[in-house]
């Protein structure tokens, strides 16, 4: 599966369009996770543990799309766009959409 | 007595705060700048088409991203910051950081991946602490492309 989000492949040629496809998780972080972002909240700097888990939620997103995306038949994702909202507090909704196709 | 003790606490975050921000911030510009001069190989365009060439044979989607909070210290300046209005730098340098170091993750991702090209890069900020009043300072910054090149 090609997930790209250009809008054409360089030298392939869109043989068929499946129209939209999406994936989307809304993941919470647990307590412990919170409690070391409170205090980077006073120090400053980098919070790893929820880079790593936003990094997570952002792939089980974009697998979700492709499954999505397989199971119409398609080969490739074009024009892929990521979206992250904070629903309510200490949960995120991470979005991934993109257009389903068949490349030669 | 109570008011005492809480202007206490607030006086030694403020210095915490101070002390291990500014020298977190320094240290990570330092880091910034070498791995900068590192990656300056990789070529990073906002074009959404790239050129047609040859070369271009494979592709892949590449990105980085990273959340960053502020510290106590610039947190109150930028409180202070709010009555009179203007320029709010100590969020300025926050968010300077973390889209530069977004990027030099996505480098290196495409790096890693064999390619010297990432084109179509969209920035993607997002306040991730909603909700908690005045605790709000941590950001996520994501930023992402479509590599191309001949792979490996």
């Amino acid at each position: 599966m090609l997930v790209s989000n250009l809008e054409l492949v360089p030298g392939k040629r869109t043989t068929k369009h499946f129209g939209l496809v999406q994936g989307s998780t809304v993941r919470a972080k647990h307590a412990g996770r919170d409690l070391m972002a409170g205090l980077k909240n006073i120090f400053g700097g980098e919070l790893k543990g929820y880079t790593e888990l936003l990094q997570e939620s952002r792939q089980e997103a974009t697998d979700r799309m492709i499954q999505q995306a397989e199971s119409l038949g398609a080969n490739a994702v074009l024009n892929v766009r990521f979206s992250t909202s904070s629903v309510t507090q200490g949960a995120a909704e991470l979005f991934v959409y993109g257009t389903a196709v068949v490349i030669e | 007595m109570a008011a005492f003790s809480d202007l206490f606490i607030f006086i030694i975050l403020l210095g915490l705060g101070y002390g291990f921000g500014q020298w977190a911030e320094r240290r990570h510009y330092r880091s910034i700048h070498t791995r900068e001069k590192e990656l300056a190989g990789i070529l990073v365009f906002a074009e959404r088409l790239p050129p047609p060439d040859p070369k271009f044979k494979h592709s892949s989607l590449v990105g980085g991203s990273v959340v960053i909070s502020i510290d106590y210290f610039k947190r109150f300046v930028s409180l202070l910051r709010s009555f009179i209005g203007g320029r709010v730098s100590s969020y300025e340098s926050l968010l300077d950081r973390a889209r530069r170091e977004a990027l030099l993750r996505m480098k290196a991702d495409a790096q890693a991946k064999g390619f010297q090209n990432i084109f179509n890069v969209k920035f993607e900020t997002a306040s991730i602490s909603k909700g908690k009043g005045k605790q709000i300072g941590s950001i996520e910054v994501y930023v992402y492309g479509t590599a191309l090149g001949p792979g490996n």
